[in-house]
């Protein structure tokens, strides 16, 4: 037997291993959450094949509401971008901070863009907590293993929801859609690293609707450049980082 | 941008008329869906992949970025509970406010177990909606 196809078949059983973590509470409450938003996208017009589309290429469900709210608010094709880049700015720093931990110097560039594509709070959260403890050569195999199944296991109920929504009893309905708001209202104080982001999310709640009554159709962009940029001045002089 | 048809969105249209009905044809949500969700979003993950050990995490840049990013996305949070739609849409806004906040509550006190947190809202959410008849 080569050492390549060892080395293929080690890949295969760390996938496999990180595919079991799917059956873990955060993997469970994002699919529930997810099939939520497959009923917010339907009640938005958008077909199932797009919603599913939505789903597989944008991963980061912050930027899937975001896009639906755009939709919903009847918001321009330039506002609507504008706003989704920067509620998935985030990302930015969750990938500068996931990099270094899944990097592994034998592997091609490419598998590292495709794991990071799968960089949204759930993973990545899964990939902090999972990743240092594993050997370099398997941490890419593994958390692309949880994160492929993750993806596969969404669109599959995201689909089955789409078509079993007008079915289900509303309070089912209210329920499902209810996940989103709670699911995001926790999950991103659990993820808030500075007071700046405990600040903002403070100041967004609060500016959202303020802004949804004063400018419908750039409400999140305003209340996150504003709310942001209040809650970072307000971090730096008011509620410094110890340390 | 514009369609065959000659009557097909200018410029202007871009910046003000909605972009999800912009062009009248089958493929257009598709590309919607690209241009709107897909690429703002990749965007960053894979200038992320380039910087990664450039800059760093803390640095004051990204500390506000991540600021504006959070602002934007809790102000989604309270326009669904404050203005959902659908079944959502039926409850009224003190049992859906209550909810969430009960749920964040619950989150705190069991120690930030996101678990704990959504199963206290949705609890409260069908309890409230049994109890009120709706």
């Amino acid at each position: 037997m080569s050492p390549a196809s060892r080395e293929v078949e080690t890949d295969l059983v760390w996938f496999l291993r990180g595919a079991r973590a799917v059956l873990s509470a955060p993997a469970l409450i994002l699919i529930a959450t997810m099939v939520g938003y497959g009923g917010l996208a339907r009640e938005s017009g958008l077909a199932l094949s797009e919603t599913l589309v939505g789903v597989a290429l944008i991963w980061a469900l912050p930027s899937l509401l975001v896009m639906v709210s755009g939709i919903l608010s009847g918001a321009s094709l330039i506002a609507c971008m504008i706003a989704v880049a920067l509620s998935a700015v985030r990302l930015l720093p969750m990938t500068i901070a996931f990099v270094p931990l899944a990097r592994d110097p034998a592997r091609p560039r490419w598998q590292m863009f495709l794991a990071a594509h799968f960089v949204a709070v759930t993973a990545w959260v899964f990939a902090m907590m999972r990743l240092p403890d594993l050997r370099r050569e398997a941490r890419i195999p593994f958390f692309l293993g949880f994160a492929i199944s993750l993806v596969t296991a969404n669109l599959i109920f995201v689909a089955i929801a789409y078509q079993a929504l007008a079915a289900f009893p509303p309070v089912v309905a209210a329920a499902l859609f209810f996940m989103t708001p709670v699911y995001f209202l926790t999950a991103l104080w659990a993820a808030a690293r500075h007071h700046a982001d405990k600040l903002a999310m403070v100041a967004g709640l609060v500016l959202g609707p303020v802004f949804h009554w004063l400018e419908p159709q750039f409400d999140v962009l305003w209340a996150g450049l504003i709310g942001g940029t209040l809650a970072y001045v307000g971090a730096k002089w008011g509620w410094p980082e110890r340390e | 941008m514009s369609g065959q048809s000659g009557d097909g969105p200018n410029v202007s249209d871009l910046f003000s008329a909605p972009g999800y009905t912009l062009i009248d044809a089958w493929w257009w949500p598709y590309l919607f869906v690209l241009l709107v969700g897909f690429l703002p979003t990749e965007i960053w993950r894979v200038i992320g992949v380039f910087l990664a050990g450039d800059l760093e995490e803390n640095s004051p840049i990204l500390v506000w970025v991540r600021a504006v990013a959070t602002a934007l996305v809790a102000a989604v949070i309270a326009k669904l509970v404050l203005f959902p739609t659908g079944a959502l849409a039926t409850t009224p806004v003190a049992l859906r406010v209550g909810a969430a906040a009960t749920g964040f509550a619950v989150f705190k006190f069991s120690g930030d177990r996101v678990a704990a947190g959504v199963i206290a809202a949705e609890a409260i959410l069908i309890g409230g909606w049994l109890m009120l008849g709706t």
